[in-house]
């Protein structure tokens, strides 16, 4: 106690100085925290948005992460209905499970007839009212609007197609997506006319193949145009192998256009509704999906339903070989940019427990030096070493706990007001801009953790000049000018 | 009180050499010193004697190179720094020429520290401390810092403090140089006084011949050894002292 209240005393005595030290500290704390909070944002965000599209968990063909992009339909699931119901019904994973949906992933080729454009796709068969609901997920309560699933109650053979779909297919206008590029059209070649039959011909093959009629090129094509049936500008062909390699085609219509975050996804993404993907691939024999997703109710549940899962599946579904993946086995790029953020982080605190070590120890230094006849008196007055040690030690704890507990104070004051601001950010394979949220508030773990860790930099700063000052020798303490 | 108790303080062919730079110079150059129980000794001697260095070894802060110390009964060369430590604390009281106070301590609390180091109960410090700020004469004090104290005010805390624990022996290491004549003189008096009321040996260095008059015993330095001892006996029926005689 005497300690302390000598250690306080001490601190006081020499205002500006402690309080250099302690800002110094408390500005360090304030920045580790500040990123910290961000960096805790973009995981949560990127956990929701990756939670909301493909759920915790998902059970899967084993070979179906690995090679199941060469060819989907093979690496099907065949007992995805029992599978689910069996899962529904479980009496554990029931009190975890907030969504189970199957989903059929499978390669093509998307077509718009009226633009005479094509380009290969990655569909998805979905459950509309299932995602619906896995969009509604929030585990870490996030500032987010969920926009509506356009595939919710949505026609039988609707789809919703990435905006780079749309851009190469030329849907942009007919979807009316803003900011949309269009191609230019070239202009045509000077030079000499082209005879009158040779430009004749030439528009007869530009006409669409069912619109060859007999007679002068104009008035076929006005008759043709008047036998066709109207055709929507937003409908799309998609083209697929089915699992006997057989080409099928299903034609869809195309409901709106969503950006998918990654450009490599935005130009390929095309969802359906699962039994119209499953008819596509099918046909009329027995429907295979190739992956269950599985939503929980909190991220902290993932291991226990994997273990049920896995413990489960075998007598769900004997005869396929099938795995449970989690979210970061199937989100290698969310595992990759935590880890990124994670060094950076450790990073920063290295660096500024560096800065807080030779602050803490330099003011440390300087006291041990401007008291050492005070420390001389200590000693002869019967203090032991341990004494001096705890003293000086204990200024420096006093030290760390004061600049940790005021970075920590104004961390959360600043990231309160950063939060009332309302400022927006676009994360990394995020679609839509997300509120700038710094995450400190909430977070005792990484408060607690900042903070004894500047306390201990600050305790280890102070040992060596406590060290120092309790092995000076009395007499020359005391003869100190 | 006489002079056939135990003397408090026993040094035997102590020497002590300082090191400056490569060159070894010797400062106490084999001396043997007594102290008696319950006196006022007085080490006199021009600056570079050796008086502080004695002090030092008396007061258990430095050890001699060579010979032997004895305090209050215990060989104090072999004491681990801990020992040494708890020993200061328990039978040495200190009074320093700079006063030496803890300046984020008030005077009540720079008296009441040794007791605190000793472990002393509140109720105990609560009955002790103010007593010595009562003997010293600043009990309206109290509260000040040193800062908040002159110099005279100061020595008087630092007196307090080194009876706190009712030490056998203080030493006061020049204790009136910072002192203008007048309080300085008003110290000496307030420190014989202290001495004879609580029956402790003080030893204090000086080289102001003007201070002989107020002990009982004078040692006489120059260069490291002992030029004369002068001892006044209060008790004429006391036997006569192991290694010194009056006015050697």
């Amino acid at each position: 106690m005497r300690t302390l209240l000598l250690a306080i005393r001490n601190l006081l005595r020499n205002r500006r100085r402690s309080l250099a030290t302690l800002l110094a500290m408390a500005v360090g704390s304030t920045s580790i925290l500040l990123f910290g909070g961000y960096s805790k944002n973009i995981q949560y965000s990127m956990e929701t948005a990756y939670v909301r599209s493909g759920g915790h968990l998902q059970i899967q063909h084993r070979d179906f992460n690995n090679f199941g992009s060469g060819n989907p339909t093979a690496y099907g699931i065949a007992d995805g209905a029992k599978i689910l119901a069996a899962i529904r019904s479980d009496e554990v994973l029931g009190k975890l499970v907030l969504v189970a949906t199957p989903t059929l992933q499978f390669g093509g080729i998307a077509g718009n007839y009226n633009a005479g454009v094509s380009r290969t796709i990655l569909g998805v068969g979905i459950v509309a009212d299932d995602h619906s609901a896995m969009r509604n997920w929030n585990g870490h309560d996030l500032p987010l609007i969920s926009p509506p699933l356009a595939m919710q109650g949505a026609a039988a053979d609707a789809a919703v197609i990435g905006t780079g779909v749309a851009r190469v297919l030329q849907l942009c206008e007919a979807l009316k997506i803003a900011d949309c590029p269009q191609p230019q059209k070239e202009a045509p070649a000077e030079g000499n006319a082209i005879p009158d039959d040779i430009a004749a011909l030439s528009q007869l093959e530009a006409a669409p193949p069912k619109a060859v009629v007999r007679g002068k090129a104009g008035k076929g094509k006005a008759s043709t145009e008047a036998q066709q049936p109207a055709r929507s500008p937003r409908r799309i062909e998609v083209l697929a192998s089915n699992n006997r390699g057989t080409p099928n085609v299903a034609s869809l219509d195309v409901i709106q256009a969503e950006g998918q975050g990654f450009k490599e996804l935005d130009d390929v993404y095309v969802s359906l509704h699962l039994p119209q993907a499953q008819r596509l691939i099918y046909g009329s024999g027995p429907a295979k999906v190739t992956a269950i997703m599985v939503q929980l109710r909190h991220s902290g549940q993932i291991k226990a339903a994997q273990a049920r899962l896995e413990a489960k599946l075998p007598e769900w579904s004997a005869k396929q070989p099938l795995a449970v993946l989690d979210l970061n086995t199937l989100n290698p790029f969310y595992v990759q940019t935590i880890a990124l953020f994670d060094t950076i982080f450790g990073f920063i605190f290295v660096l500024i427990g560096g800065i807080v070590l030779f602050t803490v120890s330099n003011t440390m230094n300087t006291a041990v030096v401007e008291r050492t006849v005070e420390i001389g008196t200590l000693r002869a007055i019967g203090l032991r070493q341990l004494g001096i040690r705890q003293l000086f030690v204990t200024e420096g704890v006093l030290l760390g706990l004061g600049g940790a507990v005021l970075g920590a104070s104004t961390a959360l004051l600043i990231s309160a007001f950063v939060n009332r601001l309302g400022l927006e950010w676009l994360p990394p394979g995020s679609a839509e801009p997300l509120p700038l949220i710094l995450r400190v508030w909430g977070e005792p773990g990484m408060i607690l953790g900042t903070t004894l860790g500047l306390i201990v930099i600050a305790t280890l700063s102070a040992w060596w000049p406590a060290y120092r000052a309790a092995r000076l020798n009395v007499v020359d303490a005391l003869r100190h000018v | 009180m006489n002079d056939t108790q135990a003397p408090v303080a026993v040094l035997s062919k102590v020497e002590k050499s300082y090191q400056l730079d490569a060159v070894s110079v010797p400062v106490i150059r084999g001396v043997d010193v007594l102290i008696r129980p319950a006196h006022f000794t007085v080490l006199l001697g021009p600056s570079g004697s050796g008086k502080t260095t004695l002090l030092n070894m008396l007061g258990c802060i430095d050890r001699p190179d060579v010979g032997n110390v004895m305090v209050a009964g215990n060989d104090v060369n072999a004491m681990t720094d801990d020992e040494l430590s708890d020993f200061r604390a328990k039978h040495i009281g200190f009074i320093f020429q700079n006063f030496n106070l803890l300046p984020v301590l008030s005077a009540y609390e720079n008296i009441e520290y040794p007791l605190v180091l000793a472990g002393a109960s509140a109720k105990v410090r609560g009955d002790r401390v103010p007593k010595l700020l009562e003997a010293v004469g600043l009990t309206d004090k109290a509260r000040n810092l040193p800062g908040q104290l002159s110099g005279g005010q100061r020595q008087r805390v630092a007196i307090a403090r080194a009876l706190a624990r009712k030490p056998k022996l203080v030493i006061a290491d020049e204790p009136t140089a910072n002192l203008d004549s007048k309080t300085g003189a008003a110290i000496l008096s307030l420190m014989r006084h202290m001495q004879q009321r609580h029956q402790i040996s003080f030893v204090f260095s000086s080289h102001d011949r003007t201070v002989i008059g107020a002990a009982d015993d004078t040692i006489f330095l120059k260069d490291g050894l002992i030029q004369a001892v002068r001892r006044k006996r209060h008790d004429p029926e006391g036997e006569p002292l192991l290694g010194a005689e009056a006015d050697e």
